[in-house]
């Protein structure tokens, strides 16, 4: 796979940023005492050997868990507690690793629920359905198709999810993500099951998705050529402790890292 | 504040006035709780073994009742002389009729549905309890019939013990009942446990393909616990029915059996006896106590709105695994 | 080769997303609608009128309440029976307190009384889902049912305990009560139906409809979107009880005349998730498939020994029906789940591509 260029967004301040975050459930402590942040327009991958606690960390940010300790500051709001829908107001958008489409609906429904949040013509005009409430549904039909434009999904805009092929659906997740407009948009192993090509794919999308819209992006992924060519930096988490923080050549050869997924005893 | 007091002070002290009466009304709570429960265990036995809540288990109890009755009749008039021998050959006759429905059910509903949402068997039970119903009423007729109980032994009669200021009057047939239940359920529970079968039974219930891929036959799997489901229904209609006449009402009560999963957990077979002895002896305490203030009748919902206090606080039920939801 | 869309295109996306994109469909339900509204008042007998169209009309609506709430937002129901039952008795109650308020106008607000109920027994849903939660809308039914006998107040303290309709008039002529003709009935069952399914398939269509099939599929994933899952399911409670009350109001005024307590029992609640079920959750011309089949297929089985010369009994027939309808709803679970909708679809494909087979 080819290294696209480094970043060409500007990269800003900071977005999100995590403070001493730890989580535990029972006796089993999935992240401990947890310390990163993610710049404006960045590309931030969280890496780590299995069970480290980077969908954890993914489901605290988004507010499916709460953390027992730390805080998170986001778009410069301190939050304790923070339910998924606040999260999704608040400009958090996230796939999930086993994919987490609406099943009974198709690909061109399942983008347009990602306009919810946008929508705002109440129950009655809904009744009624012609003027506002049709304006608005072809307004953001719209905005809609052009992500479908992006992803070259159009020719399966009909298509039932469940018939769809798993490279597609991961895709269609993106594009659902996408139609939120989120300001930090959340991947979880995005590659995941992927061939070569359509791991070229879905990076080229993740590249102009940073870059043409601005989205902030965090990823979990395995691949480490992805993670090296994507990213911009990458914190490394190994039994829910960050053991690594930096750009992708500093972390590549920092010695902790590469024993973690030796699995060197330690 | 009148209301008030009617409503939290005054059934204590009814109660407590006339203790005698009190643990009568304890005492017809458990038996009738025991009934539940005994229904609540057909459910159980199927929904642990085969995932499929089996709303049919209502009507499977007024079937094998219907059954048994109409053996009885038809034997002894094709001139079998002893009551007696006629009622337990009509027996044998109606577990080897429950195993065939069993079969039929396995063969016809379950097999052709095996990889469908849970949601889509349920509604099957659906159709398997309107077919019953039709069936049952077109072969045996629907007026209700009287249990054969003097035939099949079952004990009569009410011992009387004087205490706490009166008397409290035990149906013997109702002890009989509370015994038989209880070494069923402690059958079961140690079948469950303690036996290759019931570990595949609950390999089952955990995973099809899993428990395909370890040479566990599902199939004849299912046979048993439909089977096993029918004897609880048989006994259960028995028991119903010697109480009370043999109807196709009951198949209204069985839906009580509900309320009863809901607070024992539908996979738990203790929880099915704890369960129904709790909406048992609130239903009949709440309907002889508060239901004079409220209107009769109260029992055709108490146990539901009992059910749903308790769904409130503990969505598992009493001894329900807790749902855990992977992200 | 008839049903093409070929030289059909769409340049808006308004008329993409119509409710019948197609021309031959179009045609297709012009031609439905003309049936009912002319075609049947025309040819139909007055018992047909009465024994067929009216009671499959006012199912239909009561099978979309239903469908909304358990096909479209996955929350099964087991209390329809129930909140229909709300509607005739708050349309009953409306008529004694509103004599002078036309009727249709009551009978459509009469929905509101059941809306209000639904929402209350949707409460437990914010922490209970599932079959736990049908048990909370079966406590619901029971509870209900009992207040339907137990509350006289309901029923203007009439000592049967039953309700019987007054006779109310529109445009001077007499649309319920012993003097209306099953044609002027149906006229206003039919309008209202009509009306109803209308602004049902606008919501689906739209926002709402997605946020309900969202909850339905994924509702974890539904959150992250930022759907408020309470919200939206108690929306769906309230329009669904809506619905089933006015197809109870309906009942009541415009088909039987009449009510006794033990109409809106379990069985009924049961019946209308039967037409569900078979003509397609998630459907709502799946709602009228399924009403159809259920009310009519008793008709035809009875009608049936008749025409052989054979005299059944009649109680026979009915065990008959009870053992058809039961085996029939297997047979349709086994060989199409999503029910007679679904059937439809599959047809609709192939005459697509006839005379070709795919």
């Amino acid at each position: 796979m080819r290294a696209p260029s480094g970043p060409n967004v500007a990269v800003g301040d900071v977005l999100l940023s995590v403070e001493n975050v730890s989580l535990s459930f029972g006796g089993v402590k999935a992240v401990s005492d947890v310390s990163f942040d993610i710049r404006k327009g960045e590309i931030r991958a969280i890496i780590g050997p299995n069970g480290a606690g980077k969908t954890s960390m993914l489901n605290i940010i988004n507010g499916f868990y709460q953390p027992q300790q730390g805080r998170i500051t986001f778009n410069g709001q301190t939050r304790s507690k923070m339910r998924p829908h606040d999260a999704a107001h608040g400009g958090i958008a996230r796939t999930f690793q086993n994919v987490a489409l609406f099943r009974g609906m198709t690909v061109l429904d399942n983008i347009m629920t990602g306009r919810t949040l946008k929508m705002h013509k109440n129950f009655f005009w809904q009744l009624l359905r012609f003027g506002p409430a049709l304006t608005e549904e072809v307004e953001h039909r719209l905005r809609v198709e052009e992500i479908i434009d992006f992803l070259k999904i159009q020719n399966i805009r009909r298509t039932p999810v469940a018939q769809l092929p798993y490279g597609l659906q991961k895709r269609l997740e993106l594009g659902r993500a996408l139609a939120m407009e989120p300001d930090l948009l959340l991947l979880d192993e995005p590659m995941a099951g992927m061939n070569l090509e359509e791991k070229e794919d879905m990076s080229r999308f993740i590249l102009d998705a940073n870059n043409h819209f601005g989205t902030t992006i965090a990823l979990i992924e395995h691949d480490m050529g992805v993670v090296m060519d994507l990213s911009d930096r990458v914190v490394v988490l190994d039994h829910g402790i960050r053991i690594a923080d930096g750009t992708p050549d500093e972390v590549k050869s920092n010695q902790a890292v590469i024993d973690a997924y030796l699995g060197v005893a330690h | 504040m009148d209301l008030l007091y009617k409503i939290f002070f005054d059934p204590f002290v009814q109660m407590g006035s006339a203790p005698d009466l009190l643990v009568q009304t304890l005492w017809e709570g458990l038996v009738s709780g025991v009934l539940y429960a005994l229904i609540a265990l057909g459910f159980v036995l199927i929904f642990k073994a085969s995932g499929v809540f089996n709303f049919a288990q209502g009507i499977m109890v007024v079937f094998a009742a219907l059954t048994l009755v109409g053996l009885h009749a038809m034997l002894r008039q094709w001139g079998v002389s002893s009551g007696t021998i006629a009622a337990y050959l009509a027996l044998a006759m109606t577990v080897a009729v429950m195993f065939g429905l069993a079969f039929a059910i396995e063969r016809l509903v379950l097999r052709p549905l095996v990889n469908q949402p849970d949601i889509i068997l349920f509604m099957a039970t659906f159709g398997m309890t309107y077919f019953l119903i039709g069936l049952g009423e077109l072969v045996f007729g629907g007026e209700p019939k009287v249990m054969i109980a003097d035939d099949l032994h079952l004990p009569r009669g009410a011992i009387d013990v004087k205490m706490l200021g009166g008397f409290v009057s035990f149906q013997k047939l109702d002890i009989a009942a509370a015994l038989i239940a209880s070494v069923m359920v402690a059958v079961l529970a140690v079948f469950f446990q303690k036996t290759r079968i019931g570990r595949a039974l609950r390999a089952v219930a955990d995973s099809h393909k899993a428990a395909l891929s370890v040479g566990i036959s599902l199939e004849q799997i299912w046979v048993v616990v439909w089977f096993a489901a029918g004897i609880v229904a048989l006994v259960t209609g028995i028991m119903w029915g010697a109480r009370s006449d043999v109807s196709f009402a009951l198949e209204t009560v069985a839906l009580k059996a509900l309320p009863v999963l809901i607070l024992g957990g539908f996979t738990s077979i203790p929880g099915a006896i704890v369960g129904g002895i709790i909406i048992g002896v609130g239903e009949k305490l709440g309907e002889f106590y508060w239901g004079p203030l409220i209107g009769s009748g109260i029992e055709s919902w108490l146990a539901y709105v009992i059910a749903l206090v308790f769904l409130l606080f503990r969505p598992q039920g009493l001894f329900g695994e807790r749902i855990i939801e992977r992200i | 080769m008839f049903y093409r869309e070929t030289g059909q295109f769409k340049t808006t996306y308004q008329a993409d997303q119509a409710v019948f994109p197609i021309l031959q469909d179009r045609l297709g339900i012009a031609i439905i609608l003309g049936l009912a509204f002319a075609g049947v008042p025309l040819l139909a007998s007055e018992f047909a009128i009465s024994s067929f169209f009216i009671p499959v009309l006012v199912f239909s609506l009561a099978a979309i309440g239903l469908n909304l709430l358990t096909g479209y937002t996955g929350l099964l129901s087991l209390g329809t029976g129930a909140f229909m039952g709300v509607g005739a008795y708050g349309c009953y109650k409306l008529a004694t307190w509103l004599p002078g308020v036309n009727i249709v106008i009551l009978i459509m607000a009469s929905g509101l009384f059941s809306a209000a109920v639904g929402v209350v027994f949707g409460l437990p849903s914010l922490r209970i889902k599932g079959f736990y939660l049908a048990v909370a809308t079966l406590a619901a039914q029971f509870f209900l049912s009992w207040c339907f006998v137990r509350v006289p107040w309901l029923y203007n303290y009439n000592i049967s305990g039953a309700i019987e309709v007054p006779t109310r008039t529109l445009f001077s002529i007499p649309v319920t009560g012993p003097n209306a003709t099953a044609t002027t009935r149906y006229f206003v069952t039919l309008s209202i139906v009509v009306l109803m399914t209308w602004l049902a398939s606008n919501l689906v269509r739209g926002r709402i409809g997605r946020t309900w099939m969202a909850v339905r599929d994924m509702d974890l994933a539904a959150e992250l979107i930022g759907i408020k899952l309470y919200r939206t399911k108690l929306l769906s409670f309230a329009v669904s009880s809506f619905y089933c009350g006015v197809a109870g109001a309906m009942m009541v005024f415009l088909w039987f005349g009449s009510s006794e307590a033990d109409t809106f029992n379990i069985n009924q609640s049961f019946f209308i998730l039967f037409m569900v079920i078979i003509g397609g959750l998630g459907s709502l011309v799946g709602s009228f498939f399924g009403a159809i089949f259920i009310w009519g297929t008793p008709i035809v089985l009875k009608a049936v020994p008749p025409l052989f010369g054979l005299s059944v009994h009649s109680a026979t027939v009915e065990h008959l029906t009870f053992m058809i309808l039961g085996a029939l709803i297997i047979f349709f679970l086994i060989v199409e789940p999503h029910g007679l909708a679904r059937l439809w679809q599959i047809g609709k494909q192939k005459l697509r591509v006839w005379p070709f087979p795919y």
